[in-house]
């Protein structure tokens, strides 16, 4: 467990998600860790907001879900990327890029 | 597809809801288990693995709810389950369910029966394509449409205006296909009446304007499709069959569409003649005759792009070419426009005006009941308020809250307005198939249709959010903390709300409409009673038109003097007289123009007075009890070769001489230049109806001025079942072919009345509804305040009330309201009462009996209300109730 840990910002969890699931299909959890991994333990993603997300983007068709089972022979729900997906994820992530960017320009203008 | 997608899913989550939550429970459970292995793979102790592993999912419940939350159609999903709770809740108190039900099925079901009353008669009056291009013309200066046929052919020919102009007459003709003849209602139509309508056969074929080729030349008819289902029991060989019309043969040519009823909304005709062939149903050609109103009503479809204001300056520079062209006939001719269906503004106006103040009354009931229903919610909102507070407690949002009571709000509408419609539909029906009047084939064609259903609906929603967004600030008020802890907290306010507002308003409303039933009920009983100039008790009508059954010339006469021989031997029988058409009976007597002796200039505006005619034996005033107040009556000696006498009335005396003294002996002349004599004078009577100022009338001798319409006015005090046949029998024998009508004077004279008892009738109605409302609205605040206070009145008990100082302070509010709204409303509804005297014979509130009972009925009223919650508080036992808190 990260000390620093922040919420994550609004609007950013789908593709956060969506880029974490880039890797192959996995669980709740593990799309979970995989986002405190890819952003370095700076953001955690609690169930509370995780699942509402996963649910709602299989209903936008852009992940897919099926049962499937766990490294410890668990029964787990695993999700998986679709085109969909990874089309709303480029999207996604131009738009991130222009607004980082703009961001950035306007706290480093003096 | 995303939508697809979309589509899909919402289904999905519909239909498979219980698949879907399980699916949700499990991945939700899979994942704290892989949460504590977790842990546990990172050296915790097992019981510190489950805590930490919680605490990071954080209430597998809420997770859940928030996931379903996010999901599409929850909603909708939500609705339903609202409806459940709703239902779940209602059913425990079945007592206000039923409560609310029945009062918004009334007022709803009150409000659908009038405004399916409205949409027939004033909306939709004919079912005619582009019904909204289609004008009546009537005269500008009174409200009549009757039109000279010559006049009708000079608007046809000569507006720019209307797209064809018909003309059609209604007329009574007896018609013989071969089996029992009988006296049938007719249209006399224009040949383009079909074209200019758009009305196409249903079976054969309609006149058109080629048929017309002079008087009597076009011996068609066309019969309604009622009459051919019921006359001629659907046979299409009857088109094509040859008929006896008044003797004349007709061929029948066509039957017009099932929809069509002629343009009159309220008057079914058996069939239509062509117009040019009026000389063989009426006796007497009138086509030629310029002086003569008698086409009843002229309409057409004004053409495109021509505004009502065009069309009435057109018609009117018409109307001036006529006066200039014949100052004789047509000396004052300006014209109106009017909507088809209700015979221009005479019967439009009066309707329209009921129709609407009945609308408004029924509107107001609505509004009643919805605030009513709004104070039963309140009070039930506020019992719950532990409920709310608990569910506020455990996180629901004042939002859910309150679509929660809206749901059982609109739950409750929809299902009372679905019965009070039912209840509607039930009346509408009956009310179309009834014919008022057995004689004419008068009815009220109010079959519902979707517009009906869609205003009941319209009706039942909006009171439902009305009257559910009563409690809404009592909610939003709601502090869960303090309710949860202290219990429902009664504040006994002292200053006047808006529910007392609303009740005052509403007995005041009750009061209005119990007020003007019983004007309106008085009036007709005083008319029943009232003077008429004749006396209807034991009096009997025989009528017959003697044209229709082939006679002519000097056998009228001949004929009617036979009748009135062989009427007089029927045994039980006093006296016989007969006139051409009974006052408030007939409606067929139309006015003469009367001038002075020295008059020398005949035209209209020169009369002296536009008087009723009629046509009498010797013996009808004594048969009928008309008193003679001077000179003598009608002899037979007043014949042909005799000089031209009349009797005459008060009024006529009045208008015409001054004074009844005055007049007799005196000449006085008609339109066509003759010379009359008053030889009598007898008392003022009813004519037309029971609520016009008295009208000047004449009565000529039946032998100078013939008639072949036939009145036997017969006075007997025998049984009349014993009488009719006797008298069907007698007459017969002297020509078994005579169409006959034979009733009680009384029972025809409905017509007259029916105005007053239709009047009477939906206001005792409405009335009857407002006590209803009334009764709830006192009910509920009485049982409300006596619950909210009854510790207050417990204690006040205990430290020795008595009795009476008790129920003061219970209800001492109820009662409050009850008097101020109560003199309020008869205040109104004594205001209200000049509307009605127009419809009801002297309708009067200032009348001991019905302001009487208008204190006894709204005191009444209060009992009944207030019954129960006195009862209550009177049984209160301080005791137990100390106790208990």
């Amino acid at each position: 467990m990260k000390t620093e840990q922040t919420a994550i910002l609004q609007g950013t969890l789908d593709m956060l998600i969506l880029r974490s699931l880039l890797a192959g299909e996995m669980h709740g959890l593990g799309v979970s860790r995989r986002i405190e991994q890819l952003t370095g333990g700076t953001f955690s993603v609690k169930p509370g907001s995780l699942f509402p997300a996963l649910h709602r983007m299989e209903e936008e068709g852009w992940i897919s879900a099926f049962w499937g089972d766990s490294e410890n022979n668990r029964r787990a729900k695993y999700y998986r990327l679709t085109k969909a997906g990874r089309k709303q994820l480029e999207v996604e992530t131009q738009k991130w890029g222009r607004i980082s960017w703009a961001i950035a320009r306007a706290l480093e203008a003096s | 597809m995303p939508l697809l997608v979309k589509t899909r899913s919402f289904l999905r989550n519909l239909l498979f809801f219980g698949r879907r939550d399980s699916d949700l429970d499990q991945e939700i459970r899979s994942h704290l288990e892989m949460l504590i292995e977790e842990n546990l793979r990172a050296g915790m102790p097992p019981k510190e693995a489950q805590r930490a592993a919680r605490i990071e999912l954080g209430g597998s419940e809420q997770v859940k709810e928030q996931v379903r939350e996010a999901r599409l159609g929850n909603w909708l999903r939500s609705v339903v389950s609202d409806c459940h709770f709703g239902i779940r809740q209602l059913r425990k108190n079945p007592g206000f369910a039923a409560v609310a039900i029945v009062t918004l099925a009334m007022a709803v079901g009150a409000n659908a029966v009038v405004f399916g009353v409205l949409n027939a008669l004033i909306l939709h009056p004919l079912h005619l394509p582009d019904a909204e291009t289609l004008y009546e013309i009537q005269h500008g200066n009174e409200d009549s449409l009757y039109q000279s046929y010559p006049d009708y052919l000079d608007l046809r020919d000569r507006n720019h205006s209307f797209d064809g102009l018909a003309a059609c007459n209604g007329a009574e003709a007896n018609l013989d296909s071969g089996e029992n003849p009988y006296r049938a209602w007719l249209y006399e139509v224009s040949g383009n009446y079909f074209d200019v309508l758009g009305v196409q056969p249903y079976l054969g074929r309609v006149f058109h304007t080629s048929d017309e080729h002079g008087a009597n030349s076009a011996p068609y008819i066309v019969l309604s499709y009622a009459s051919w289902h019921t006359r001629f029991q659907d046979d299409r060989g009857a088109v094509g069959r040859t008929v006896q019309l008044n003797k004349h043969a007709f061929t029948i040519v066509g039957v017009a569409p099932p929809e069509f009823h002629g343009t009159l909304a309220f008057f079914n005709p058996d069939f239509f003649v062509p117009i040019v062939n009026q000389e063989q149903v009426d006796g007497e050609n009138l086509l030629d005759t310029r002086g003569k109103r008698w086409v009843f009503v002229t309409l057409g479809h004004l053409r495109a792009g021509v505004t009502q204001a065009q069309a009435t300056s057109d018609l009117n520079s018409i109307g001036s070419y006529l006066e200039k062209t014949y100052p004789k006939d047509d000396d004052q001719r300006s014209f109106t426009l009017a909507r088809p269906g209700l015979y221009g503004d005479y019967l439009g106006k009066p309707v329209r005006a009921f129709m609407t103040a009945l609308m408004l009354l029924a509107g107001l009931i609505l509004l009643a009941a919805c605030a009513n229903l709004g104070s039963l919610f309140a009070a039930r909102a506020a019992d719950r308020s532990r409920e709310v507070a608990l569910r506020l407690a455990l996180g629901a949002t004042r939002a859910r809250v309150m679509r929660q009571l809206f749901t059982e709000a609109v739950l409750l509408s929809l299902m009372g307005g679905a019965v009070g419609l039912l209840g509607s539909l039930v009346l509408l029906r009956g009310l179309s198939v009834w014919q008022p009047f057995s004689k004419f084939p008068i009815h009220l064609p109010v079959n519902p249709d979707t517009n009906v259903y869609a205003v009941a609906l319209l009706l039942a929603l909006t009171s439902g959010f009305l009257f559910g967004a009563v409690p809404v600030r009592q909610v939003l008020r709601t502090d869960p903390y303090e309710i949860v802890k202290s219990g429902t907290v009664g504040k006994v306010g002292r200053k006047i709300t808006v529910r007392d507002v609303l009740l005052g308003m509403q007995i005041a409303l009750c009061a209005v409409l119990v007020t003007s039933s019983m004007v309106a009920v008085r009036g007709l009983e005083r008319s029943l009673r009232g003077n008429f100039g004749f006396e209807p008790l034991n009096l009997t009508l025989a009528d017959t038109d003697l044209h229709m059954a082939g006679y002519n010339g000097d056998d009228v006469a001949e004929m009617q003097r036979r009748m009135i021989d062989v009427t007089e031997t029927i045994p039980g029988v006093t006296s016989v007289g007969l006139i051409s058409a009974m006052p408030l009976v007939s409606r067929g007597y139309t006015g003469s123009l009367i001038f002075t002796d020295e008059t020398p200039d005949l035209r209209p505006s020169n009369a002296a007075a536009d008087a009723f005619l009629f046509s009498v034996s010797p013996g009808y005033f004594q048969a009928v009890g008309t008193a003679l107040l001077m000179g003598r009556t009608i002899t037979w000696h007043d014949d042909k070769n005799a000089p031209r006498v009349a009797m005459i009335n008060q009024e006529f005396a009045r208008k015409t001489f001054g004074s009844p003294t005055k007049a007799m002996g005196r000449y006085f002349k008609q339109r066509d230049g003759t010379r009359i004599q008053v030889v009598g004078i007898v008392e003022d009577g009813k004519y037309n109806n029971l609520t016009e100022d008295p009208q000047p009338a004449m009565f000529v001798s039946i032998l100078q001025t013939p008639s072949s319409q036939t009145y036997l006015a017969i006075r007997s005090e025998r049984d009349l079942a014993q009488l009719v046949p006797a008298i069907r029998s007698t007459v017969q024998q002297l020509d078994p072919g005579l169409p006959l009508y034979i009733e009680p004077c009384r029972k025809q004279m409905n017509t007259v009345l029916f105005p007053s008892r239709m009047a009477a009738m939906s206001l005792g109605v409405l009335g009857g509804m407002g006590a209803m409302l009334s009764i709830t609205g006192i009910f509920g605040i009485a049982a409300y305040s006596v619950t909210k206070r009854l510790r207050e009145l417990g204690i006040r008990m205990a430290l020795g009330a008595q009795r009476k100082e008790v129920l003061v302070a219970a209800l001492g509010r109820a009662i409050k309201l009850l008097a101020f709204g109560s003199a309020t409303g008869l205040l109104l509804g004594i205001l209200a009462s000049r509307v009605l005297s127009s419809i009801v014979y002297q309708a009067t509130p200032r009348d001991p009996l019905v302001l009487a009972g208008v204190v006894l009925a709204m005191a009444l009223l209060g009992m009944l209300a207030t019954w129960i919650p006195a009862r209550r508080a009177l049984s209160i036992d301080p005791a137990i109730l100390l106790r208990e808190e």
